[in-house]
């Protein structure tokens, strides 16, 4: 899940990182209101979208950058009108670009010197992990390949927590000076019970600024959530913006189905993650191209087969699907019956390749026959995938 | 009276002693017909059918746990007991397996531990990353193991199924199967039993980013387990436990290995339904894993439908 700048904002604040003050508006007079309240004369003004590459963007009505310096509340006003309800299109967003329904007006730092600073699990540890680097405002990713030895890491004992010596540490391995030290150290701290309390699996900041006048904030913050614990978030898990999702993805997550959006045409349905990767993987390999990733789990009931089926018909790029399932918890009958039920409701447009292995394998082939559905059966998922690239093909 | 009690305790523990004794020396296969089996859970749903479905199977389900239920029967046959510490004290149960709720689970882990189980194995899924991340700590330093979470269990064929697989599935055999995919393992099981090959034992390790068993754990059990002459190792993007295995059967195994990696066409940055299974900056891809696999003289199926075919090759091939 992702969240919008001004979300992460507003949560650096609850966990008392320091960062530049600023508010979220929807409209332009919203804006200007804000900009008035701030009282200072340098500001910045964000469009919300969650894309990256905002500052270079453009929007369909030709005005230039989703990101602008202003220094007057009637600057802003004018600006946020020209943003909100407009279509911005960065090098993320792709050509349809995405609809700017809110802007950030926020104070601007006169920036004396940029940090990088992130918390994050590291998997081999088991732990958590600060990375940093006197290199911020670029990509780690590039600082890793061009001069790695900037990077510092600081792992930290997870029953334990951060200790106070560690962020001074940090402070003074980062080149912050004596005089800075200490809200240096505080914000880190604040980072981390961020990361800790919200269930993070990463928090990076990018950069964390020293200002002119000596001040240590977190700019820009982006977080990445934990899924599994977002029940114990109400909050946070309030703060998803479904309208900046795939919209097929928003209606999958509805019916409890673990669906992500692929660029191919050939729709699959499965049960298990580590095997609807694998058949994606399979199909790609007889020269097809997955149109998705669809799980529907283990214990999926015929009604969530039956809205995961009518999910995959009206993908328009699908030219065929596969359905493979190799049952455990899941009874092949139950997948039988909930596709019977939506090829009843729906029109099946594309050919369908069924694959059916495990339990209560003999009920499910026996409720399809029966059906009298124009499925291609396969025996094996080699077998399948052959079958259902060589449909996919026939539909071109 | 008392004495007797004491006594039936004592003679318990020492059962208790020699079963874990002879786990841990032959620790090749982890359960076999000898296990005695703890349910955590066992009054729910998904445990109760599962723990109904191992004892079909033949595994020696020895009690069961849910708190506040103490002193029921589970189908007239399985005490249940409140605490796991009472469980083990009660019926020398050596493994647990957890079928709890996710915000349950962790603690349902360090019950287990605590009392001493040498095995735990969670099924459970959705475990937040936070809780598996202390879980993993406090265990430092235990002598228990953990398979999972986020797993199908383990299955010794013919003799133990601990954990949610089909077990008709399975054949006794010498083959060893690791993987961190439930499904992607009984594809793997049923391709091996369809050719005519056995399993020694299949150990499902989870599909989180923070597991017990690893991989290489797992490898290094069958690798010195006699029943067992080949292994299928079966990965997926994320992380970097595969090149770690990858790197120590190159020093260390004898025994034929073929590998499969899932997730060849997963896109970058996205959680592809396993939260293990993302790749992130570059790093845990499957063109990367399978580089390490062959590098290091494993033979690595093209696709999931030739992982008993590349492994039976490889078999062949070594004769």
């Amino acid at each position: 899940m992702n969240i919008h700048e001004y979300q992460a904002k507003e949560l650096l604040q609850k966990f008392g990182a320091a960062t530049t003050r600023g508010k979220v508006a929807s409209t332009a007079e919203e804006a200007e209101k804000i900009a008035r309240d701030l009282g200072s004369d340098e500001l910045v003004v964000k469009a919300q979208v969650h894309a990256g590459g905002r500052g270079k963007g453009t929007f369909a009505n030709g005005f230039k950058g989703g990101v602008h310096l202003v220094n007057s509340p009637e600057e802003a006003r004018d600006v946020a009108g020209k943003m909100l309800g407009q279509t911005l299109v960065t090098h993320q967003t792709g050509s349809a670009g995405r609809i700017v329904n809110q802007v950030l007006v926020a104070e601007s730092a006169d920036i004396e010197r940029e940090i990088y600073f992130a918390v994050l699990l590291d998997r081999a540890t088991a732990a958590p992990l600060i990375v940093a680097s006197t290199e911020g405002g670029v990509e780690i990713e590039t600082v890793a390949e061009k001069s790695p030895e900037k990077i510092m890491r600081e792992p930290v004992n997870p029953l334990a927590g951060l200790q106070p010596f560690q962020t001074r540490k940090l402070a003074k391995q980062l080149g912050f000076k004596s005089s800075e030290i200490k809200p240096a150290a505080q914000l880190f701290a604040a980072l981390y019970r961020t990361f800790i309390e919200s269930d993070c699996s990463m928090v990076e900041v990018n950069p964390l600024v020293v200002t002119k006048t000596g001040e240590v904030l977190a700019l820009d913050a982006k977080f990445n959530f934990d899924d599994n614990a977002l029940y114990r978030h109400p909050e946070i898990a309030a703060m998803r913006d479904t309208a900046e999702e795939d919209s097929r993805e928003v209606e999958a997550s509805k019916h409890g189905l673990n669906y992500i959006g692929l660029e191919g045409n050939i729709a699959c349905l499965v049960n298990g993650a580590g095997l609807a990767m694998a058949t994606m993987d399979i199909i790609k390999f007889y020269g097809g191209s997955p149109a998705n990733f669809l799980d529907v789990g283990g214990g999926a009931t015929e009604g969530q087969v039956t809205e995961a089926f009518k999910l995959l018909v009206s993908d328009e790029n699908v030219k065929a699907i596969l359905v493979n399932i190799f049952g455990g918890i899941m009874k092949c009958d139950v997948i039988a019956q909930g596709i019977i039920n939506a090829v009843k409701a729906v029109k099946l447009p594309v050919p369908l390749v069924v694959r059916l292995e495990g339990t209560n394998v003999a009920a499910g082939k026996k409720l399809i026959a029966q059906s009298g559905l124009a499925v291609i059966a396969a025996d094996d998922l080699g077998d399948a995938a052959r079958k259902v690239v060589a449909a996919a093909k026939e539909k071109l | 009276m008392a004495a007797d009690i004491l006594n039936i305790r004592f003679l318990n523990f020492v059962l208790v002693s020699d079963f874990g004794f002879r786990i841990f020396r032959l620790m090749s296969v982890l359960v076999d017909k000898n296990t005695r089996l703890c349910v955590q859970g066992i009054t729910g749903s998904a445990g109760g059918f599962h723990a109904r479905q191992c004892m079909d199977y033949g595994t020696n389900v020895v009690a069961g746990v849910t708190p506040g239920k103490g002193g029921q029967m589970f189908d007239d046959k399985i005490p249940v007991f409140d605490t796991v510490w009472e469980a083990r004290q009660e019926t020398g149960c050596n493994v647990s397996v957890i079928f709890v709720p996710a915000a349950g689970a962790a603690d349902g882990i360090l019950e287990a531990v605590d009392a001493g189980v040498e095995l735990v194995i969670c099924i459970t899924e959705g475990i937040p990353v936070a809780d598996m991340m202390r879980v993993k700590a406090q265990m430092a330093g235990k002598k228990s193991w953990l398979i999972g979470p986020n797993c199908p269990g383990i299955i010794t064929p013919g003799e133990c199924k601990i954990g949610i697989m089909p077990g008709y599935i399975h054949k006794p055999g010498s083959v060893g199967v690791i993987s961190r995919s439930g499904t992607l393992t009984y594809e793997a099981v049923w391709q091996l039993t369809s050719r005519g090959y056995g399993q020694s034992t299949c150990i499902g390790i989870g599909g989180d980013p923070i597991n017990g068993m690893s991989h290489l754990d797992a490898l290094k059990l069958f690798n010195d387990d006699p029943k067992t002459e080949a292994m299928i190792l079966i990965g997926e993007i994320g992380g970097t436990a595969e090149e770690e295995a990858a790197a120590w059967i190159q020093d260390n195994c004898q025994k034929p290995v073929a590998a499969f990696i899932a997730g060849a066409t997963a896109p970058p940055g996205r959680r592809m339904g396993h939260a293990g299974a993302i790749i992130s900056g570059g790093k845990g891809t499957a063109a990367g894993k399978i580089e390490a696999l062959k590098a290091a003289g494993i033979a690595v199926a093209d696709t999931p439908a030739a992982m008993a075919d590349t492994l039976i090759a490889r078999m062949t091939a070594g004769n």
